[in-house]
């Protein structure tokens, strides 16, 4: 059986997703005031990257079964 | 597009070049984007390692095993397609020419996308043909496909040399990095996993790199848009910049300024850019390039393999919403004056518009996502060099070493040669990044003289597909006068304010263009008129070499037309054709 594509492109966004996250915690309106309008960006975009690396692999493991 | 025919347009249309005033832009990387770009290529060459052991026959390295689904063979298809001149000379056009740069996608992709699925197909995935070389063995003779081999050979290593020294440049010039570093470790990753997984491997990481190209530049529009004022800022602000430029609306209406070239800032007119750019070039490059060819080739069966560009032109159609408003929200943003951006300037004291994608990443995404960006901007790159790198293992191997040197060479040989092939291309690849570095003009005149070879491919592909009368030697010298056309245009025209030389006129200048972009696409135009007298005339002066039997397969009117099997709407090559045709009509009406 070969490798899914799903597979590693849904763990590739999982973990770029929760480091965005991770980062995106760490208080630093500084930043996001100079460079994204003000917008936590890390934030947001490590979530809509986790939430499709997720989907992703829940896709993947459907057509699995 | 990353298309070998189309470089010499894009070169005029702002291809992407790294230039001195990159050093004007400074991007300062932390801890938390080093980790994203290392996690993104352990990924990459992770991939190529798991695909190893499933590497057994030179089928399985060159073509897949022809056992790909269509949706994702139309992933690569569009992701070997996404290399450097895709997202950071489109953006650049979309600062120079404002919604027209449009008519690269909806005149001069999708239509030759939807052709490709529906009409030639069947004939390079039917025929068995293991090459674009090699289909036009079978169809004319031995001379036409040395002659296309040969020359696509050589196109696509100088590609992937281009590719790579664009990314080294860039990398060293807004990161700092050493330029020799980066055209080592850009090399040396893509080596791996095309060695290791072959055309999997590198299909596999298309659609990887498709995926991440997207996600990391949607918020870069998303923001860009919300800084300017959403969609009514940005046609306020390129309408006050439109009538700067003495062009009003120019910016923001994709074809009323088409009915002459001084009305419009990309310099043609609509017979130029419809036969020329919407004709000759995008069926040039979508429905003859193995670059994009072997992707669809690498489909399950018959009707995944015509699927395969018709899906992949619906991202496509989508596309200039990615790649091109990134340069229509920088000039509004500088029209705005300010003084927020700021584009670093070219040799010749103009905007560096190929600055637009570094400029706005560094404007608007804080460390994490600039981790996203570079990373979104390095797959680009790398999807350009390892499309052309595969493209060039399997001509070479198929096309060259088994027809002329090896001819009995067992199949685990043939996949020795492809890997060693592999390492030969990206190391051929570093030697032409080098030269690009030091002798720019040897770069330019390559560039024209491969404009030259492409420009009449089409018609040779159109006559062998649809008229089966055509013969070899017509095939072989039609494209040698087409060329020779091609070649005589040149020497003939110049494009306005060029000196003559390496931009035309050598031979004595009979006619001005407005722009070299306008020079470019009439002299695809003749070039392909050219190609079609010779190979008709000549076919009909010379014997057919081929017999119907052995044209069955490989013509239209002698071959069995695919039968219409019950299947969905969305899995029937003609309906969903048709479909996307129609909402490409829609797309040009609304930005009209």
């Amino acid at each position: 059986m070969q490798l899914d594509v799903r597979v590693p492109m849904g763990w590739l966004f999982l973990v770029l997703g929760l480091i965005l996250l991770g980062f995106g915690l760490i208080p630093n309106q500084a930043m996001y005031d100079q460079h994204s309008l003000g917008e936590n960006v890390n934030l947001h975009w490590g979530a809509i990257f986790a939430t499709f690396g997720g989907i992703t692999l829940l896709i993947a493991r459907k057509a699995k079964e | 597009m990353t298309s070998i025919c189309s470089l010499p347009i894009l070169a005029s249309a702002g291809g992407f070049s790294a230039s001195d005033g990159a050093s004007a832009i400074k991007l300062s990387l932390a801890w938390v984007d080093y980790l994203i770009i290392s996690v993104y290529f352990a990924f990459v060459v992770g991939i190529g390692w798991v695909l190893k052991k499933h590497l057994k026959t030179s089928s399985d390295f060159f073509e897949s095993g022809r056992t790909l689904p269509a949706w994702i063979c139309a992933l690569g298809f569009i992701g070997a397609n996404l290399g450097a001149q895709e997202v950071m000379g489109m953006a650049a056009s979309g600062a120079k020419y404002g919604i027209s740069t449009s008519h690269f996608y909806w005149i001069g992709a999708i239509p030759a996308m939807v052709f490709v699925g529906i009409f030639m197909m069947p004939f390079y995935y039917g025929s068995k043909a293991r090459s674009v070389p090699e289909y036009l063995k079978l169809r004319f003779d031995e001379k036409t496909r040395g002659l296309n081999a040969v020359s696509f050979a050589l196109m696509t290593v100088f590609s992937s040399g281009i590719s790579m020294h664009a990314l080294s440049s860039l990398l060293s010039a807004i990161l700092g990095w050493n330029y020799d570093l980066c055209i080592i470790i850009s090399g040396l990753v893509v080596l791996v996993y095309i060695y290791t997984g072959g055309l999997t491997s590198a299909i596999y990481n298309e659609v990887l790199q498709f995926f991440l190209i997207v996600l990391g530049f949607l918020p870069l529009v998303l923001i860009g848009l919300k800084d300017i004022g959403g969609w009514d800022g940005l046609m306020q602000n390129l309408g006050l910049y439109s009538e700067a430029k003495g062009m009003p609306g120019a910016w923001s209406e994709s074809w009323q300024h088409m009915g002459h070239a001084a009305d419009n800032p990309m310099g043609i007119e609509w017979f130029g850019l419809m036969m020329g750019l919407g004709f000759v070039l995008s069926f040039g490059y979508w429905c003859t390039d193995f670059l994009v060819i072997q992707r669809a080739m690498a489909a399950k069966d018959m009707n995944a393999a015509r699927l395969t560009p018709i899906i992949a032109a619906i991202p496509k159609m989508l596309f200039p919403a990615l790649v091109i408003l990134p340069g229509m929200i920088c000039v509004a943003l500088m029209q705005r004056h300010t003084g927020d951006v700021v584009l670093p300037l070219a040799a010749d004291g103009s905007p560096d518009y190929n600055m637009v994608v570094p400029t706005l990443l560094s404007k608007y995404f804080p460390n994490g996502m600039l981790g996203i960006g570079l990373t979104a901007l390095m797959a680009s790159f790398m999807s350009g060099m390892a499309g052309n790198v595969t493209a060039f293992n399997t001509v070479f191997t198929y096309d060259i070493y088994q027809s002329y040197f090896n001819k009995k060479a067992s199949d685990a040989h043939l996949v020795k040669v492809g890997k060693m092939t592999t390492i030969v291309g990206l190391l051929v690849s570093a030697l032409a990044a080098y030269t690009a570095r030091e002798f720019n003009n040897i770069m330019d005149m390559l560039q024209l003289v491969f404009g030259f070879v492409n420009a009449p491919l089409f018609a040779v592909f159109l006559l062998g597909m649809f008229w089966r009368r055509s013969t070899g030697h017509g095939a072989f010298f039609g494209l040698v006068t087409g060329t020779l056309t091609a070649l005589v245009f040149n020497g003939l025209t110049l494009p306005a304010g060029s000196a003559t030389g390496i931009k035309g006129g050598w031979i004595s200048v009979q006619y001005t263009f407005a722009s070299s972009m306008a020079q470019s696409f009439w002299m695809a135009i003749f070039a392909f008129t050219g190609c079609f007298l010779g190979t008709f005339i000549i076919s009909l002066l010379t014997k057919p070499n081929r017999t119907h039997d052995e044209l069955r397969g490989l013509v239209y009117s002698l071959t069995e037309k695919p039968k219409a099997e019950a299947r969905s709407w969305y899995a029937r090559p003609a309906v969903l054709g048709t479909i996307v045709l129609g909402a490409t009509l829609v797309l040009n009406v609304i930005f009209w």
